[in-house]
């Protein structure tokens, strides 16, 4: 081998690549603290309510990654996903709103927006991030980048100026978003495509509206109504016909049960052309015709659903309760609509969430400070990690949907 | 009839002693108190919030209840509040327990000291 065959890259080109070379050799030399790659399809957080701190956790392996504290009061806490899945926005009690980088761990932005928050949506374009909030009530719009605020949109109803608490926001095809308003009975639908002149629009919508749902294609609002028995219906690709009251008198003029916590309605409540939907001061779970929106059954349960979710294909539908029989998990055939099989996961069970596909579904167990994860084809645990007081559990696959 | 100082001071002291024993709720025992702060933070917390600041509930910290009567305040824990979401508590906690935690959320409601411990009498 000769000298002459070694050839040297032009000097132009080392001009770029010795830069570079240093760069790389210096940052392995100091360990910088790199941004981790790779994916985020199986990252998720849990909120660890008592400590206003997450861990970032992933399904493959089934493990925590990190923790991230700093977030304020999460007693309440609700969390949505930027479309590429980095980033998790943190929605508190406290009217904090926090952005979360899953990869670097950390907090890359963080507002105090309200007095009293209750969760938080996405548009449909990823751009806006919107927090729905008790006090002062109404919905505020930030930029999802820099959390710098586009809009306030106060839920004002009456004639003296009084603001409703607002519950149930959900993002809807061409960043508009639908929400209800606890005080004012009414279903509102604000359109953001242009974030700094939105208009909204007002629906009756009955008494006391206490959480909503968008379905999956977007189409159908739900509210769910404490102060009566039904639901109100708003289909979004005709909303002048107005709320139509579906599953109405289900409680067939019975004295309600004592509601000790508000059950939580999201677009996992559609499987199969069916949504299974908490009844309010009832131990049962509605089932209704997502066509026809005629009632398909009641199924009795073990006592007040908080959550009722569907395996993502939809083939079962997870129930959990509230206090005091937080401890039960029960579990619903979609094909018979019966209960068929009743779990005692941990004490007071607060949330679950299915892993992407629906293999696992992930339990916090919140005194026992743990969250268990559950083998949906056994039924039986797989495993379970220590978790302080925790409470939501999200997976970034909600980046994806519509209503999440 | 003149009564003997120290019959006074006993009689007084008597006195001062059912008053206060009436005043205040009996003091649940160490295991019930911490349950029933645990429930007081966490589960009244869900619509109360957990710092008792307020959520769906209204707030439940010393400042928002200073002018409210302690009487109505153990009647909505009790009895609930119809045409709200206030549940009755009866039957979860005895009339007892719900004037003493009326009184500590009056006078600022203890920490968690998380739930009641595995074993203990529930």
């Amino acid at each position: 081998m000769s000298d002459q065959n070694v050839r040297l890259a032009p000097p132009l080109l080392w001009v770029i690549l010795l830069p570079a070379m240093v760069l790389l050799l210096s940052a392995c030399a100091t360990g910088m603290p790199t941004t981790q790659v790779r994916g985020t399809g199986d990252l998720g957080v849990v909120i660890e309510r008592a400590d206003g701190r997450v861990q970032i956790v992933e399904t493959s392996g089934r493990s925590v990654l990190a923790r991230v504290p700093g977030l304020g009061d999460l007693s309440h806490a609700s969390v949505v996903f930027s479309r590429d899945a980095r980033h998790a926005y943190v929605f508190g009690r406290d009217g904090g709103l926090t952005k979360v980088d899953l990869l670097s761990a950390s907090v890359v932005g963080r507002v105090m927006q309200a007095g009293n928050a209750i969760g938080g949506a996405i548009s449909q374009d990823g751009r806006i991030v919107v927090a729905q909030n008790y006090a002062p009530g109404g919905i505020k719009a930030f930029d999802a980048d820099t959390l710098e605020l586009l809009a306030d949109v106060p839920a004002e109803y009456g004639t003296e100026g009084k603001r409703s608490k607002v519950v149930g926001l959900a993002d809807l095809p061409g960043n508009r978003f639908a929400y209800a308003l606890f005080d004012a009975d009414e279903i509102r639908v604000t359109d953001l495509s242009d974030p700094t002149h939105p208009t909204t629009q007002r629906y009756a919508a009955g008494r006391q509206p206490y959480d909503g749902l968008v379905t999956p294609d977007g189409r159908h609002y739900i509210a769910g109504l404490f102060g009566e028995d039904g639901l109100a219906m708003l289909d979004l690709w005709q909303p002048e016909q107005g709320v139509r009251k579906i599953l109405a008198g289900y409680g067939m003029g019975a004295e309600p049960l004592p509601v000790y916590k508000m059950p939580h309605l999201r677009g996992w409540a559609v499987a199969g052309g069916r949504a299974y939907l908490p009844a309010i001061g009832r131990h049962e779970v509605l089932v209704v015709d997502t066509r026809s929106w005629q009632e398909v059954a009641r199924i009795p349960v073990k006592s007040q659903p908080v959550f009722v979710m569907a395996r993502p294909d939809g083939r079962e539908v997870w129930v959990n309760f509230a206090f005091p029989d937080n401890g039960w998990v029960q579990v619903i055939d979609t094909l018979d609509q019966s209960v068929v099989d009743t779990l005692q996961p941990g004490r007071a069970i607060l949330h679950m969430e299915f892993a992407p596909k629906g293999e696992t579904v992930w339990l916090s167990a919140r005194d026992d400070n743990r969250v268990v994860v559950y083998d949906t084809a056994t039924r039986k645990p797989l495993g379970s990690f220590d978790s302080a007081s925790p409470s939501g559990i999200f997976f970034t696959s909600r980046a994806m949907r519509t209503g999440f | 009839m003149k009564v003997p100082p120290l019959l006074a001071h006993v009689w007084v002291l008597i006195v001062a002693a059912s008053a206060a024993a009436f005043a205040s709720a009996a003091e649940p025992d160490v295991l019930r108190s911490r349950e029933l702060v645990h429930l007081v933070r966490q589960d009244c917390g869900s619509c109360h919030g957990l710092t008792l600041a307020g959520g769906l509930g209204p707030a439940l910290t010393p400042d928002a209840l200073a002018d409210k009567p302690a009487d109505g305040l153990v009647a909505t824990v009790m009895g609930g509040r119809p045409g709200t979401p206030m549940p009755p508590f009866r039957g979860i906690v005895s009339e007892g327990e719900a004037q003493w935690i009326v009184e500590q959320l009056m006078r600022g409601f203890p920490a968690d000291g998380g739930p009641a411990l595995v074993g203990s009498a529930n």
